[in-house]
């Protein structure tokens, strides 16, 4: 292996300075280990990095996160709450056993990563930055493997059965420098299925990764809301590889944030299944800065499977939102449907959209496409809502609403929909004053 | 009501004189028509009064029962009772028909300093008068005029219509693509809205729609004036000898 450019590694053990690979971690020493290797020979991400041309990752590789007060939240109601769903709460990345239900709920097993890694469990030790380990190639994502090789904790679910309510992991903010590094792992069994809701933020900064393993027939539902913090910064990563007949679905919305990432890796090794990923952001740098990153990897290397990208941005003020999203359609996958839509509206000269679509295709039988587009408020419609007495700024939020609307059609479930709809609309509201 | 004094605009995008000096009252209570050949400036006229973007009023006035109404943004104009029946309805993927018109009907009550419509009231409202316009409650549920026939679209305006009361209703060829029961549709809505406080300027090319709304006067418009006004009678020349002889004897 080629060493590492000096900037890189001096950078890398930077950030690697005051982390420690955790004691006690019985069978995930092995797989931290891997980790903690990968991330040293691949150095942590610069924006030299072709991969991070548009989104600089400097707050995110800094030694110490950026400070970021927590939200007042009083002024909103907490979301899914008409839902009945298995809480599980984690307070700046620490586990909050008051706040949160008790881990048991029928059609699945629910263990905490720092609990159980003391224990044995076969299923896990399986997943646990395996997927992430794949999902490295043909691109590095150093920030995962610094994940996996530093979780401090997360949730495991091995789903057997119809999950009859969906688990939420919420993520409250507290403290203005809390990091923290979180890692989930879901196992669908064959034919079994789940809803995972994510909400909140998780810290001042922090690195979530989510690995999801689903079997032949299996059902995965993902719907994540990021929260409202202005300042915090973010590096997610979502890794699924998905067994024949099964489904993935993943929506995430984004209100305010100075920095997120967000990737999705997923790869089609069984047929005939189905793989949408969809997400809504809205930034305003008015007052805080506003950059969004969605960074998406399909790989198809099966036969007659479906693949799905819808992303919305409205930007403002500043904002930047970037899209990066690839299908790569390996030799013998045939019958692939790749579908890819990013799209931007600009509510102003001074915000930013910028879109890396790509296609690498090579199986013949295929359909693949692929758009973006960047886009301003649409002045006939504005005119028409105005001239029934609609006032102009909430003439314009209509347009907004009606744009992400077709990210939120992506979301199967329509009480978890409106949800997050609602949630737009308060985010709109709390701005017109 | 309405008093449109010397009107004139240009484009704001290019030096080019629209209307070029427009005069018109309209008393509370009368419908008038105006007619004209294509690009005379009717459109334009009725965008002006609306406060669409893009025109420049380089002279004369337009009040609003003395209010000067040139100097409003387009939402203040509707609350102070202006309506403009578009010629090309706008489609809005996205913004569901009822959400549009209860966002509607609530700002104008609030500008006007009125209570705002509850959901139970606005629904009942809007279904009574939707089912006078042939809507459907699936019409009312889908994206704003997304989808919408031709004649689907000039019955939602209408229907906006009934929901806002507009004290000037302004209708630019709301005729135009119509079959005749769709004209008769549109013409009924029309009529059950006419009162002694609401005055309506109507523009069309074709007799027809006036058989069925019968206006108090017709002005013939060309070249961005007002070049003759008359009676019902005078639709009924336009309909028999098209505008030429008009044009010639007021040039
Ligand atoms: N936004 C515009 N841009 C360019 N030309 C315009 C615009 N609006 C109106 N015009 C021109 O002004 C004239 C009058 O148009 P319009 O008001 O639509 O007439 P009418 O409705 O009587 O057919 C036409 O020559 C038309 O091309
Ligand atoms: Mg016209």
């Amino acid at each position: 292996m080629m060493a590492l450019p000096k900037v890189k590694h001096d950078a890398t053990e930077a950030r690697l300075e005051g982390l420690f690979l955790p004691e006690g971690v019985g069978w995930t020493a092995a797989a931290r280990q891997d980790a903690l290797a990968r991330l040293r020979a691949q150095g942590v991400p610069h924006r030299r990095d072709e991969y991070w041309r548009f989104t600089d990752p400097a707050r995110l590789t800094a030694a110490a996160p950026r400070p970021a007060a927590p939200m007042d939240l009083s002024d909103e109601a907490v979301l899914h709450d008409e839902i009945d769903r298995l809480k599980i709460v984690f307070r700046d990345g620490v586990f909050d056993a008051g706040a949160s239900d008790d881990l048991a709920v029928e059609g699945c097993e629910i263990v905490r990563l720092a609990e159980a890694q003391k224990t044995d469990l076969h299923w896990a030790r399986d997943i646990y930055g395996a997927l992430e380990a794949q999902g490295q190639t043909p691109v590095d994502r150093p920030l995962a493997a610094l994940n996996t090789a530093f979780a401090q904790d997360g949730v495991l679910i091995r789903v057997t059965g119809r999950v009859p309510r969906p688990v939420e992991i919420v993520y409250r903010h507290e403290d203005d420098t809390s990091d923290p590094i979180l890692h989930h792992v879901v196992r669908i069994e064959p034919g079994a299925e789940l809803t995972l809701l994510e909400t909140g933020t998780a810290g001042a900064r922090f690195n979530t990764a989510l690995e999801v393993d689903i079997a032949d027939d299996g059902r995965f539902h993902h719907l994540r809301d990021q929260g409202r913090n202005h300042l915090r910064q973010a590096a997610t990563h979502s890794f699924a590889r998905l067994g024949a007949r099964s489904v993935f679905k993943s929506f995430t919305l984004t209100l305010n944030g100075a920095l997120t990432r967000n990737e999705n890796v997923i790869a089609f090794t069984g047929n005939d299944a189905q793989a949408h990923v969809a997400g809504a952001a809205i930034g305003d740098g008015r007052e805080d800065p506003f950059h969004h990153d969605d960074t998406v990897f399909i790989t198809h290397d099966a036969v007659n499977c479906e693949s799905r990208q819808v992303f919305k941005k409205v930007l403002k003020n500043g904002a930047v939102g970037v899209f990066q999203g690839k299908i790569l359609v390996k030799k013998g996958a045939q019958k692939t449907d790749g579908y890819q839509i990013s799209q931007s509206l600009l509510l102003d000269d001074d915000s930013q959209f910028l879109a890396k679509p790509e296609l690498e295709i090579y199986a013949d039988d295929v359909a693949c496409s692929h758009g973006s587009t960047t886009g301003a408020i649409d002045e006939e419609a504005l005119f028409y809502l105005r001239s029934r007495g609609v006032p102009e700024p909430r003439a314009q939020d209509l347009l907004v609403l009606a744009f992400l609307a077709e990210a939120l059609l992506e979301i199967e479930d329509d009480t978890i929909a409106e949800g997050l709809r609602q949630r737009i609309e308060d985010w709109l509201d709390r701005r017109a004053g | 009501m309405l008093e449109i004094k010397n009107l004139h605009c240009k484009l704001e995008e290019e030096d080019k004189a629209i209307l070029k000096g427009v005069d018109l009252t309209i008393e509370a209570g009368k419908v008038h028509a105006i007619m004209g050949p294509n690009g005379s400036g009717k459109s334009t006229l009725s965008y002006v009064l609306s406060g669409r973007d893009g025109y420049v009023v380089t002279d004369g006035s337009a009040t609003l029962e003395g209010e000067n109404i040139l100097d409003m943004d387009p939402e203040e104009r509707a609350a102070a009772g202006v309506f403009l029946a578009f010629q090309y309805p706008v489609e809005i993927p996205g913004v569901g028909n009822m959400t549009f018109m209860r966002t509607a009907v609530n700002a104008q009550r609030k500008a006007r300093g009125q209570e705002e419509m509850s959901s139970a009231e606005f629904l009942k409202v809007i279904r009574a008068k939707a089912k006078e316009m042939q809507i459907d409650a699936d019409m009312l549920k889908r994206p704003v005029n997304v989808g919408f026939s031709g004649g689907e679209k000039k019955r939602n305006e209408i229907l906006q219509m009934a929901m806002l009361e507009p004290r000037l209703c302004i209708m630019d060829e709301t005729d135009s693509g119509l079959d005749v029961d769709a004209m008769k549709l549109v013409a009924d809505g029309v009529n059950a809205l006419r009162a002694p406080d609401r005055a309506f300027l109507v523009i069309t090319h074709y007799q027809r729609l006036l058989d069925h709304i019968a206006p108090d006067f017709v002005h013939i418009m060309a070249d961005g004036r007002i070049v003759k006004t008359g009676g019902p009678e005078l639709a009924l020349e336009v309909e028999k000898n098209g505008y030429a002889d008009i044009l010639a004897e007021t040039a």
